[in-house]
């Protein structure tokens, strides 16, 4: 247990006293339990079960036997006797703790006798806790401080005493101004303190009160840089501040204002070059909602959408990831379309309430979005090449750029009223934290408050993404600071760089580009930009031509979400196994995928990316297929991929023979190359 | 005076030591000798235990400070220095009282309260002064086992002050530095910076194997303050540290009138008593704590550990004469008041007790040579200090009653050479009545005036004169929040070191610091030289019973 000493070992004769005192207890245990089976209750008896729970407050059954006792006791005393007989059992309360500070047992007993009515006597227990809280011996001090039976039990007595949270709040002020590295007291305060802003109770208004306390923690975290109590309780703070009053937001795809060309079948040897086409074979084409959190309650009934388009009433949304989860931030509708020409269509969500976040936000500002389709019918060949990701690409044209606006220039906030105070104490955060510029939590505070800021950027301002470079430098600076939090900032890293990006067309015309190859498709080339970890999702909803190679991602976690996604490059990255592409499966419109040098199938004892996945033996029960175990995982990914084409798993650790081959020839029909080969028909 | 009886005559008349005088120096000599084995006699002129060290009431005090101060007019010269003792074979030399005081001043502004409660103060003669809990006095103490008679209590805070008056807290602990308000948030992590700093070099000197070391050979012997600038500590943390926490008196920056430029390594040395101070006894608060009752209190403990190993004690009793071998010039033993000769082989000495210059003229070389730490020295260098007592009504802070208020140089007035400590101390630590304080101050100075007008200007920053009933109504608004004073008293103390000779030797007087470090440090070294580097209190066994009854806020000193 932590904060206390280790004992010396024992000499022979403390051997020898302990044994004594061991046949004591024994002794004692049988004479209580005996006491027990019969049912005595007298005063010896009790008095007994008393001296049984000083040496030995872990006696459970002693506990409930005196609850036993103090019932029957009870119906037979004096009214007068009912205090005394309460007042007893907080004393053998008192004396087991002194024992044993930590007992479960005593502390439940303490709460029963306390629920039996003995108001009397609560101002005392207060006094009791603090009493504890104020011990003076150092070791004990630990104990105590973060002893969470202590503070649950003065949850307990606050509420039955009513004490006022502004008291509690002071109380947590003078622990942690005797000791700021008391996290129980800051969590406590935490705790205290939303609700007292909830309730808006005086001078508890968000804004003075998330000035007044990050003034206050400061202090602790200037005195104490390295110390994490204040480090935890300020990001407490900080998300508070980030936090907008309406916390959902949602991008759609196909966005506001945009103009979609849906061609035919083959489409990828058709004439239309738009960068917004959008290849459609089925007569429908999905409708992407995209939320910043996950969110259930997506439906017909919340998303209304208005259209010449016949039978697109009762739209069915689907989650992705998994069907059969509640809650997801991707939302897929498919509507269909019967029409030559072009169509507008109107989607709106939040005018009826029920969408709503995991953490419990509903989406209350109501919000709308329009686009038109145009339908493009030229039949063309389909392309039965190998596509290639090393040339073939020219580079972007300016005069696609405004199209590009349209898809990646989100909605103006809703400005709440906060907004500005917001904003204006992140500035001010700012400006405190670049005077620590030496430590480590210095530097991570000041990444991620430029990147509140940033997210609080609206997107016209003409200062947006000024912080990127900042925050990239400062997460490569802690990179080589505190390598044990490597992987941590490599993603961090790669969410800035994935977001500066996407900050505005400028930066993202920087990597995208056309296929000659593909009817010069939109690529958008991500390699070798040391990402581990995929981000920014909103505006990339567009997407259908994807090239992430060279880079250091451990699983493509999160890719799900562009559901249009038809070529794939994953190759050159350090994925481990197929369990980490799980979340490809719901790619239904995948044609091209590498996923070649990376180290799938490398044998790893525990693959730490399953548990994060959803378990695959869920799904087991439906496969009708006898499946190798080996490939099971391999299996799951590649059998909802009903277009995928091309495919290419070399130089992985996996060793794709002629069995894997057939198996995988099996389990993907439509395949026409792997590995480079063309394969037989 | 009453008329006291005469003494009967001690018995035996032979020791191995004889220690004069009960101040805090002597009091450690006596104390160790004895339960080395040793017999000793221990004597004191006054009626009262501590001698310089003493804490006494109000009167006490008073007519102490008088008959101890320069007087005037020089006392009759009394019967001839020399004259032949009863034995044959020795000569007796008379002895002279010097005095210490000079400029003494003592005021009574209410002196029916005072008189009503005249008894309930101990006034320290030799205030401002605390132990720190990591002081060699405490280790002697528990050492000695002098620790069962005495308590202790905390000082609840410490200030720098300046001349308009406000008090801030000294940051001088994490919880401190995290709660301040006076200082900026990158104050407050430079400050942090450079205590961690110190105790990570704390920390490798006690271990020795690892060989880095945070402070470069270079830096330690650089002074101090250069230190302090180069870890970018701004001027008023650095007049924090230096004055209110490492205790220094003269002003670092100004290298005229700095008498003693501290050197990082005596620097970190400060630092580490302060540090080490505040976490060594768990219920102490800080670094810093005072005895009950005074701190006559702390000689008197070591007193009574003698008393219990054998030591006899005669207060009252002043001793005349000294008696020395006619032919050898040797000391053989003293004479005393009551006119009993009493020999030993040793004789420690109060500072106050010199020999004539005129008997020296008529003695031996041999004599002379025995004698001459007695021989009153003209002092080159002459550094004093001036101290001040005052009594007030209420509290200069209010909610804290035992607090340190430093002035640092140039706070008060642009002539302040040197820093000006302020102690108060209130009824819990057992020195006057319940609603009032007792202020200390001290500043060390070249002239009695320079200190006087020193004291006084700290004095009026802090407290208000009573002013006579018709002024008072313009004087409230401005001082009203300030304590009214009730007695002062102000004085200026010579600082006298101690001296080693042979078989007599010389203590120090009361130092000019705040604690007794120095004091005991200087007392062990005299002791080993006269007992020959016998170590002091060795094993002593000290019951070191766990005394659990719960005392309102006391410090119990006990060994862990």
């Amino acid at each position: 247990m932590h904060g206390r000493k280790r004992n010396a070992a024992s000499k022979p004769e403390e051997d020898a006293a302990s044994a004594a005192e061991a046949l004591e207890l024994r002794l004692l245990q049988s004479q209580f339990m005996s006491n027990h089976h019969q049912k005595i209750y007298t005063k010896e008896a009790i008095q007994l079960s008393a001296k049984l729970q000083e040496i030995n407050p872990e006696a459970y059954t002693a506990w409930n036997y005196r609850k036993l006792a103090v019932e029957y006791n009870l119906d037979s005393a004096d009214p007068s006797l009912v205090n005394s007989i309460l007042d007893k059992e907080l004393e053998v309360v008192e004396n087991a703790l002194k024992r044993n500070l930590k007992s479960y047992g005593a502390w439940y007993h303490r709460k029963w006798v306390l629920s039996k009515g003995q108001c009397s006597s609560l101002d005392k227990e207060l006094q009791l806790l603090n009493k504890y809280q104020k011990l003076d011996d150092e070791i004990k001090k630990n104990l105590v401080l973060r002893n969470f039976h202590l503070w649950n039990y003065r949850r307990f007595v606050v509420e039955l005493t009513k004490t006022s949270e502004q008291d509690e709040l002071q109380h947590t002020t003078d622990m942690i101004n005797d000791n700021f590295s008391n996290y129980s007291a800051w969590h406590n305060r935490s705790v205290l303190l939303s609700s007292l802003v909830a309730k808006k109770a005086d001078g508890f208004m968000p804004k003075e009160t998330i000035r007044r306390e990050f003034d206050y923690v400061h202090n602790a975290i200037f005195t104490e840089e390295d110390d994490q109590s204040g480090w935890f309780y300020y990001l407490w703070l900080l998300d508070q501040t980030v936090k907008m009053e309406t916390p959902l937001r949602a991008s759609p795809w196909p966005s506001d204002g945009s103009n979609i060309i849906l061609s035919g079948p083959g489409c990828f040897n058709g004439s239309s070059s738009k960068f917004t086409t959008y290849c459609s074979e089925s007569g429908s084409f999905p409708l992407i909602l995209y939320f910043d959190q996950a969110v259930s309650g997506v439906s017909s009934s919340t998303v209304t959408i208005d259209s010449e388009l016949k039978s697109n009433e009762d739209l069915v949304w689907e989650p992705v990831p998994e069907k059969n989860s509640q809650v997801s931030c991707v939302w897929v509708a498919r509507l269909k379309f019967d029409r030559t020409e072009p169509v507008k269509v109107k989607v709106s969500l939040g005018k009826s309430r029920g969408i709503v976040s995991s953490t419990g936000c509903n989406l209350i500002t109501p919000y709308e979005f329009v686009f038109t389709v145009h339908i493009d019918d030229t039949v063309g060949e389909s392309q039965e090449g190998i596509i290639s990701w090393t040339d073939g690409f020219d580079s972007w044209d300016a005069q696609s750029s405004k199209d590009l606006n349209s898809l990646i220039t989100l909605d103006q906030l809703e400005v709440d009223t906060g907004f500005e105070w917001r904003k204006q104490a992140i500035k001010i955060e700012i400006e405190q934290f670049r005077k620590l510029p030496d430590s480590k939590f210095g530097k991570l505070n000041l990444a991620k408050l430029l990147m509140a800021e940033e997210t609080m950027i609206s997107d016209d301002d003409a200062v947006k993404g000024v912080h990127y470079k900042e925050i990239l430098q400062l997460y490569n600076d802690l990179m080589a600071l505190d390598s044990w939090h490597d992987q941590y900032y490599k993603d961090e890293h790669s969410v800035a760089l994935l977001r500066k990006v996407t900050s505005s067309t400028e930066s993202l015309t920087r990597h995208l580009f056309r296929n000659r190859n593909m009817n010069s498709i939109v690529c958008l080339r991500l390699n070798n930009l040391t990402l581990s970890r995929i981000a920014a999702l909103e505006k990339l909803l567009f997407v259908q031509m994807l090239d992430l190679s060279h880079n250091e991602l451990h699983s493509a976690e999160g890719l799900e979400a562009m559901q249009l996604l038809c070529c794939l490059n994953l190759s050159h990255n350090r994925i481990k196994s197929f369990s980490a592409l799980h979340s490809l499966r719901h790619l239904k419109q995948l044609r091209v995928l590498d996923v070649s040098h990376n180290h799938i199938g490398c044998k790893h004892p525990v693959d730490t990316t399953r548990y994060l996945c959803s378990s695959s033996f869920s799904n087991s029960g439906e496969t009708g297929r006898k499946v190798p175990s080996k490939y099971r995982d391999t299996y799951l990914v590649l059998r909802d991929l009903m277009k995928l084409k091309q495919f290419d798993i070399r130089g992985n650790d996996l060793i794709a023979g002629e069995e894997f081959s057939s198996f995988v020839r099996q389990v993907v029909p439509t395949l026409v190359w792997l590995d480079g080969n063309k394969l037989a028909s | 005076m009453i008329d006291l009886p005469p003494y009967p005559p001690l018995d035996p008349s032979n020791y191995y030591l004889i220690v004069v005088g009960t101040g805090v120096s002597e009091s450690v000599s006596a104390a160790a000798a004895s339960s080395s084995g040793s017999s000793v006699l221990h004597l004191d002129p006054n009626p009262f235990y501590g001698s310089h060290f003493a804490s006494l009431s109000l009167p006490d005090l008073t007519s102490f400070l008088h008959s101890n101060s320069v007087s005037p007019h020089p006392p009759p010269p009394s019967s001839p220095p020399i004259l032949p003792s009863n034995s044959h074979e020795l000569i007796s030399v008379d002895l002279v009282h010097r005095s210490l005081y000079s400029s003494v001043e003592i005021s009574s502004f209410d002196s029916e309260i005072l008189e009503e409660h005249s008894r309930r103060f101990n006034v320290d003669l030799c205030g401002p002064r605390v132990v720190f809990c990591a002081d060699e006095s405490i280790n002697l103490m528990l050492k000695s086992g002098a620790n069962n008679y005495v308590e202790f209590k905390s000082i609840d805070a410490s200030f720098v002050g300046d001349s308009s008056g406000e008090l801030r807290n000294v940051p001088d602990s994490r919880a401190a530095i995290f709660k301040s308000k006076s200082l900026t948030l990158l104050e407050k992590n430079l400050l942090m910076k450079f205590f961690k700093l110190v105790q990570s070099q704390l920390a490798e000197s006690d271990d020795t194997t690892t060989t880095t070391v945070k402070i470069s050979e270079e830096d330690m012997e650089s002074p101090f303050v250069d230190f302090l600038a180069k870890m970018r500590l701004p001027p008023n943390i650095k007049s924090i540290i230096l004055y209110a926490i490492a205790m220094l008196d003269y002003d670092q920056d100004n290298m005229e009138t700095c008498r003693h430029l501290l050197k990082t390594k005596e620097g970190i040395d400060r630092l580490a008593l302060y540090i080490k101070s505040m976490g060594r006894f768990s219920n102490a608060l800080g670094a810093l704590i005072y005895p009950i009752y005074g701190q006559g209190e702390l000689p008197q403990a070591f007193c009574r550990r003698a008393a219990v190993k054998g030591c006899i004690y005669v207060l009252r009793m002043p001793i005349t004469a000294l008696l020395l071998d006619k032919e050898t010039g040797d000391y053989k033993g003293v004479r005393l008041a009551s006119g009993q000769e009493i020999f030993s082989q040793k004789l420690i000495l109060d500072p106050c007790i010199n020999v004539g210059l005129e008997s020296l003229s008529s003695l031996t070389d041999q004599q002379n040579e025995t004698l001459r730490v007695l021989v009153p020295k003209a002092m080159i260098n002459k550094e004093k200090i001036a101290r001040g007592i005052c009594v007030i009504r209420g509290s200069v802070k209010s909610d804290i009653s035992n607090a340190l208020i430093v002035y640092p140089p140039k706070s008060l007035f642009p002539e302040q050479l040197t820093a000006i400590r302020v102690l108060q101390l209130g009824s819990g630590v057992a020195v006057c009545p319940a609603d009032m304080h007792v202020l200390y101050f001290s500043i060390l100075c070249e002239n009695d005036d320079q200190g006087i007008k020193a004291l006084l200007s700290a004095m009026s920053n802090l407290i208000r004169l009573p002013v006579p009933e018709s002024d008072s109504s313009v004087e409230n608004d401005t001082c009203e929040a300030k304590p009214l004073l009730l007695w002062r008293a102000l004085y200026v103390q010579e600082l006298v070191k101690g001296e080693f000779g042979g078989t007599i030797s010389s203590m120090p007087s009361a130092d000019g610091s705040l604690n007794y470090k120095e004091t005991v440090e200087s007392a062990v070294k005299l002791y080993e030289q006269i007992m020959g580097s016998e170590e002091l209190f060795k094993e002593e066994e000290t019951s070191l019973e766990n005394t659990t009854e719960e005392n309102e806020g006391g410090v119990e000193i006990e060994e862990n």
